[in-house]
């Protein structure tokens, strides 16, 4: 049950055009800003809203001229969408019921899933008298009720508290290795994505940006927002054999390269010093601090100068230091956690 | 004690809303005109066209009189009348109606100015082919009656009574012009309503004589009543009605001298 | 409580209770017993009773799919439709039951080929007392009805197709019972406006006893004659009405 789409809606000041595969059994991210398209991929392969071109192909068979109701893809809604009349079994026996299937087999078969995703003792709950936790999981039953032959997650957990999420977030994983379709999810949340997916979709603008397997695109970032996302300092430059020039900046770098790359490496990987150190002149430059904050165990120094940057240093060396905004700094990067990739 | 009290008040308040624009709240409408005499008829609604022409006729021989009317079924106005409502003089459309105002002590001598009979009434093309008060017995022919609470309809039965025919009408209607438009519609084959409504109707509807008609004449008291905000003006109203100037105007609308 | 809300709405309440006090005070209580007994009253009763819940029953088969059309679809000339089916609320109900009498009676433009097809003729009969109820009626279920539709969260609808429910199941399944509370607000103001309806029915159904005379019309007809009978037979229709509606509300909205 493989999914093959080539998405194309447009409106007014806005088109998304997007081509997307899953394999069956595989988890795919799409992942992507607010306003970047996301959730009208989504819409346009559950057939809610009309594509302006291109084709969903599900194993093969085309189904984006069929009306929503005869896709047979499930989907779990942002805020889930629970019928507020029904109870938590009559929500997940709906499917059922609309495929033909008696009250009392659908409500078996909703009893059963109910079952699996921990919420038996729930069956005749009132959504509103559910938590956020246990209607994301009777959502997840509800679009699982109809044996989807692809299934649609949108921000499955961004309407959950923290705590609640990291238990519902490995909760979910769990459900999804045990589904045998393809999984689309769509989410603003790179640790979602990376828990998540085998494989993520970065989507800015309506446009692909990058595709990759989690660990792929933390290591590799080609935009801004995705470098931001996983925490990367991330330059475009020009190679040059072992250099990579960004603007006045010149990186070394273990490969040769030559023509366009990018240059990432994570704040940690940023030493700060009052006066030049001496040794290596290379990945070093004159910077100015701009702000300062906690960031975990460390404190992040957000610096200009030639490159905008970020930097992790111990609260002792920022101590050390005496940081202050305004004040200048020499900034030095490691050449061995410098990744230099082609653009 | 309470209850005269709170509907005094409602009543007090409704009628100030519509009534009164000056300071007083128990302004009576002859004075409302701030100065010029004026004149209130009430009259029986199969009265309308007449009364109007009679209240014209006045207001050219009494120069700055201002006659107003209030046209409605005999039986609201009585009650209207003796509630308090400031008439200066009823026209009914029967001796019954009448009775409650004299009853009351609101009126004393009412005269008898016109008579009204009835006439079968008929859609123009005559559809059931209706001649005869016989016809309406047919249970094929569609009747209208005027409701037995009203005076057209007391007539109606009081006149098939005489004839000695039973007559099942579809409808009961609350007035005559209700019941006049049922046969104007086509809506029923036959009705029986006054001969002045079949000749107002201006040839939409036919009216065929029938000889019991003479049976259930109705009579149309006219009083001068005795709270009457302007007592001389009403009585030569009464009067102007009474002559043989109103007389003329009555005869041709249908109405029958006494 | 802020006094310029106060004060009207204390004016306004006793505007509304007053007159009904008003029947109260000057109710012959003593005959009361006997009147109502009286087979005339019973039989308007019944029939006013009758009428009004069929009507109603016409009215949400006819108005809740009108109400969805209207709240629901991109009809062209939709806003024009919206004002025509305010229609009967602004007419005034006799000139409503002329008019359907102009297409519905005997000789109307639709009652004509009834009447030749069939031999139905509405105008005189139990029908068309419902028919004229439900005329006049109507607007107040459709206006409430799309209300509720559109105040209504069309996500949960799209949740319902990709279930797998066709549209028609959605409606049944999804929409109607989401709208319910508007349904039903719309079904009571329906009902009451239909059991209240004089001038519409006595144009178009005429008024005859056990046939067509409902409670208004009878109260009508006593007040020619009866003062006191129109009392009574009005404060019956009060006392239903209100037993009926503050049990409604209680029962099936949950708002006491």
């Amino acid at each position: 049950m493989s999914l093959h789409a080539h998405l194309v809606v447009e409106r007014p000041g806005f088109r998304l055009d997007v081509e997307l595969r899953a394999a069956a059994g595989e988890v795919v991210a799409l992942l992507g800003p607010n306003g970047a398209g996301k959730t009208t991929a989504l819409r346009g392969l559950a057939g809610l809203t009309p594509l302006n071109g291109g084709r969903v192909e599900l194993d093969g068979a085309q189904v984006h001229r069929l009306p929503p109701e005869r896709r047979r893809i499930g989907v779990v809604f942002q805020d889930y969408l629970l019928f507020p009349h029904l109870s938590a079994l009559d929500n997940v026996a709906f499917g059922p019921r609309c495929q033909g299937l008696r009250r009392a087999a659908a409500r078996r078969v909703a009893a059963d899933l109910l079952d699996r995703v921990g919420l038996a003792g729930h069956a005749h709950a009132r959504p509103a008298h559910l938590s956020g936790g246990q209607a994301q999981r009777v959502a997840l039953a509800r679009a699982l009720a109809v044996r989807p032959r692809l299934l649609l997650l949108d921000e499955p957990l961004a309407a959950l508290d923290a705590h609640t999420r990291l238990e519902i977030r490995a909760e979910l994983r769990r459900h999804l290795a045990a589904f045998d379709g393809a999984t689309v999810l769509v989410t603003h949340d790179p640790l979602d994505a990376m828990v998540l997916a085998h494989r993520l979709v970065v989507v800015e603008n309506g446009a692909v940006v990058q595709t990759g397997t989690p660990g792929e695109i933390a290591r590799h970032p080609r935009t801004d927002y995705v470098a931001r996302l996983v925490g990367l300092n991330l330059y475009r430059g020009e190679a040059d054999g072992n250099h990579v020039a960004v603007g006045e900046v010149r990186f070394s770098s273990a490969e040769r390269l030559a023509g366009p790359a990018f240059v990432a490496f994570p704040p940690s990987a940023v030493a700060l010093y009052r006066t030049r150190p001496d040794g290596s002149p290379r990945n070093l430059w004159k910077a100015t601090i701009d702000g300062i904050e906690r960031h975990g165990d460390n404190v992040r120094v957000h610096l200009h100068g030639p490159i905008a940057l970020a930097a992790d240093v111990t609260p002792s060396a920022a101590a050390d230091l005496d940081l202050t905004p305004g004040q200048e700094v020499w900034a030095a990067v490691k050449a061995t956690e410098t990744h230099v990739y082609p653009a | 004690m309470l209850t005269r009290l709170s509907l005094a008040a409602v009543l007090a308040s409704v009628l100030c809303l519509t009534a009164c624009g000056s300071s007083s709240g128990t302004a009576a409408p002859a004075s409302a005109g701030g100065g010029s005499p004026s004149l209130t008829v009430f009259a029986a609604a199969s009265l309308t066209e007449t009364f109007t022409e009679l209240g014209r006729q006045f207001e050219s021989t009494h120069s700055g009189t201002k006659v107003t009317f209030n046209f409605g079924s005999s039986a609201t106005l009585a009650q209207q009348v003796t509630q308090g409502a400031p008439a200066d003089i009823f026209a009914a459309a029967s001796p019954a109606t009448m009775k409650t105002v004299t009853d009351a002590g609101l009126a004393s001598a009412p005269t008898v100015f016109v008579r009204n009979t009835l006439q079968i009434a008929v859609p123009e093309d005559n559809p059931a082919k209706v001649a005869s008060l016989e016809d309406l017995t047919d249970p094929k022919v569609k009747v209208a009656l005027c409701a037995e609470q009203v005076p057209c309809g007391a007539a109606a039965v009081k006149a098939l009574d005489a004839a000695g025919v039973k007559v099942t009408p579809v409808t009961l209607e609350q007035d005559v012009k209700a019941t006049l438009t049922k046969v104007r519609l086509g809506e029923v084959d036959a009705a029986l309503v006054y001969r002045t409504d079949v000749i107002a109707s201006g040839g939409k509807v036919r009216g065929i004589d029938f000889p019991e008609a003479g049976q259930a004449v109705n009579d149309y008291p006219i009083a001068a009543l005795t709270k009457a905000p302007a007592p001389d003006l009403a009585r030569q109203f009464v009067d102007l009605v009474l002559s043989q100037q109103g007389r003329d105007v009555l005869t041709k609308a249908g109405f029958q001298a006494p | 409580m802020p006094w310029p809300l106060l004060v009207p709405a204390l004016v306004g309440l006793a505007f509304l209770v007053l007159p009904l006090a008003g029947l109260l005070a000057r109710a012959p209580w003593q005959s009361l017993p006997q009147r109502l007994a009286e087979p005339l009253v019973l039989e308007a009763l019944r029939l006013s009773l009758v009428t009004a819940t069929i009507a109603t029953a016409v009215c949400l088969l006819l108005g809740v799919p009108l109400a969805w059309l209207l709240a629901r679809t991109t009809l062209p000339g939709r806003r024009v439709l919206r004002a025509l089916v305010t229609v009967p609320l602004v007419l005034p109900p006799v000139v409503g039951g002329v008019a359907l009498l102009l297409v519905l009676g005997r000789r109307g433009l639709a009652g004509q080929w009834l009447y030749d097809a069939f031999g139905v003729s509405l105008p005189f009969t139990t029908t068309g007392v419902v028919v004229a109820e439900a005329f006049v009626a109507m607007p107040f279920l459709v206006i409430a009805v799309e209300g509720a539709l559109r105040a209504a969260d069309q996500r949960y609808e799209e949740a319902a197709a990709t279930l797998g429910a066709s549209r028609w199941t959605v409606f049944r399944r999804v929409t109607l019972p989401m709208v319910a509370p508007g349904v039903l607000a719309g079904a009571v103001l329906c009902w009451a406006r239909a059991l209240g309806e004089f001038g519409a029915t006595i144009t178009f159904a005429g008024n005859f006893p056990g046939r067509t005379q409902t409670m208004p019309l009878a109260v009508y007809l006593a007040l020619e004659t009866d003062p006191d009978a129109a009392i009574v037979l009005s404060l019956v229709l009060l006392a239903v009405s209100v037993i009926v509606l503050a049990g409604l509300r209680d029962r099936w909205t949950g708002t006491a």
